[in-house]
């Protein structure tokens, strides 16, 4: 008990710091590039403004609030009021950078920052058209430029802090282990350890044979980024429940990860099996290369599934949690009877379905990993290894 | 459609967080985890093989006990039977000799109580002889103390040597 009580001090200690990181990080604009912004105020991180009127409930606005990238993060509605986090933007235009708070930008404003000719710079989000809720230049004939954006979006905030608490965990379990030896785990390192010896002996080592060590590192990294996102992407409040592992950047990211690690360590046989297929007539390859096309295609397509197959997973299951707690909100609009009665049966199917993302959280992750492995198996095959 | 397009900001982002996260968890956890996963289990492996090794060992000492110990009742049973009958062999010898030894005595003792015997009596045969001779002396003489009787004596015996002459 002493021992959980401790980890959790730690724990507590280490999200603290975390958060504070993060909360300078996201201000660090304000201070920093303050000579940009033409109103001088006190930067705020937390923006509270009214409602402009009471809107009606619109579940699919709200849905895809959820799941799709903003650049701010909203963290409830209190009287009324938006409570959100105000991130930064930073864009890269005309070899110049620029990072203001997205403050100046809610509700269609401009926000004019100078380049380095001492010229104005109008940026804005518009609310409509190809670049609908993305930052984009104001040309000064009035056309939209969508400079090279890498802001701090909500989900590369909460990418950000994922990666923080996955980095911080896992050291914390490498000095669990320098410290402890090779006496049984204990506290967090108990925790991680069969997940790491399911990765190394069901996953790395049947698919992969006895190279299985050289992708092991990578193997579990995914795994456990994997399994960590989607967990904490089911987490409702600040700072987690961002959809990072439901974004189709972040998979295909991961999948661009396995498919050059694939490549980069595939042996002669592995190429030689896509230019020569084995087992297939003559045919088929020559003088029309049909099966070798099928097969360079094919290791295209493989990433591809791998990310789509993610995203599209997570995505649905937190548009079917978030559309479950919707429909009392709908019903409710209708009659309060109506809500009330639904709340419960709809809670309860939420409920279930949270548990059921539980297990697909896992069985994503265990699906990528498998599947990276499968290619990295097949990547260092050797030459009479059948 | 936004929904499915990758953002190029937050392609960049998760590239750079995730190389950094990779890095960084290939490099500090992972290969000190794995180690002392796999030195652990090393360890945990080389123990039981040594446990089952003993554990055989010590089967295949109590095997070789018994049987030791199987040698050794039989060798002792062995040995005691030797012993019996060598014991047994031993008195029936001595009773023989003992017998054997009896005999001889009694022969010897007999053949010497034979040898004097015959001395006894040779001896008293010769002592009697003399003693005769001596009474007969002694007789002789006092029958011939007279000169008369001598010549008395000595006639009879003329006359006896006579008779049997005639005769």
């Amino acid at each position: 008990m002493k021992n959980i009580a401790l980890f959790g001090d730690n724990l507590r200690k280490y999200v603290i710091t975390v958060l504070f990181i993060i909360y300078l990080v996201l201000n660090l604009p304000n201070y920093v590039f303050a000579n940009n912004e033409n109103h001088n105020h006190e930067a705020e991180c937390f923006n509270e403004e009214i409602e402009v009127a009471e809107e009606k409930f619109n579940a699919g606005e709200l849905i895809f609030d959820h799941i799709m990238d903003s650049y701010d993060w909203h963290i409830c509605t209190w009287k009324g009021k938006h409570i959100s986090i105000n991130l930064p933007i930073i864009v890269f235009d005309e070899g110049e950078l620029y990072a203001f708070s997205s403050k100046h930008l809610h509700h269609g404003h401009e926000y004019v920052a100078q380049n380095k000719h001492g010229d104005d710079v109008v940026f804005k989000i518009p609310d409509d058209g190809k670049y609908e809720g993305k930052v984009v230049r104001v040309g000064n004939d009035g056309t939209l430029v969508r400079p090279f954006d890498i802001s701090i979006t909500k989900t590369v905030c909460g990418l950000l802090i994922s990666c923080t608490l996955l980095v911080v965990i896992f050291l914390l379990v490498a000095k669990g282990y320098r410290q402890r030896g090779e006496r049984a785990p204990k506290g967090i390192q108990a925790l991680i350890e069969p997940l790491v010896i399911y990765v190394r002996d069901e996953i790395a080592k049947p698919n992969i044979g006895k190279d299985y060590e050289k992708y092991l590192p990578y193997l579990l990294t995914v795994f456990f980024f994997i399994i960590f996102n989607n967990i904490l992407g089911l987490i409702p409040f600040f700072p987690f429940g961002a959809n990072i592992t439901g974004n189709i950047a972040v998979t295909a990211t991961l999948a661009l990860f396995t498919f050059f690690i694939t490549h980069l360590t595939g042996k002669k046989h592995y190429y030689k099996d896509i230019f020569n297929t084995p087992g297939v007539p003559w045919w088929l390859k020559f003088p029309l290369p049909l099966m070798p096309v099928v097969e360079v295609v094919g290791c295209f397509v493989k990433p591809v599934v791998l990310a789509i197959r993610l995203f599209a997973n997570i995505t649905a299951g937190h548009i079917v949690i978030l559309g479950f707690v919707c429909l009392i909100f709908i019903l409710g609009e209708m009659s309060a009877a109506a809500g009330g009665a639904v709340s419960v049966v709809s809670l309860l199917l939420a409920i279930f379905v949270d548990c059921l993302e539980l297990l697909v959280a896992y069985i994503q992750a265990y699906v990528f990993t498998l599947l990276s492995s499968l290619y990295f198996g097949a990547a260092a095959k050797e030459e009479h290894g059948h | 459609m936004e929904l499915i397009t990758p953002d190029f900001g937050l392609l960049f982002w998760m590239t750079l967080a995730f190389g950094i996260v990779f890095f960084i968890l290939a490099k500090f956890a992972f290969p000190v985890i794995n180690d002392m996963l796999k030195k652990r289990e090393e360890e945990i492996n080389s123990a039981l093989e040594k446990a089952e090794r003993t554990h055989q060992e010590m089967e295949k000492l109590q095997a070789d006990n018994e049987l030791l110990l199987a040698q050794a009742r039989e060798e002792r049973d062995k040995i005691l039977n030797e012993a019996r009958q060598i014991h047994d062999k031993f008195i029936e010898a001595a009773k023989s000799k003992a017998n054997e030894e009896k005999e001889r005595i009694i022969e010897n003792a007999k053949e010497t109580i034979e040898h004097e015997k015959m001395a006894a009596t040779t001896e008293i045969k010769n002592q009697i002889a003399g003693i005769s001779i001596k009474v007969a002396e002694k007789v002789l003489k006092k029958q011939l103390e007279s000169d008369k009787e001598q010549l008395d004596y000595i006639n009879r015996i003329l006359e006896e040597i006579e008779n049997k002459n005639q005769k």
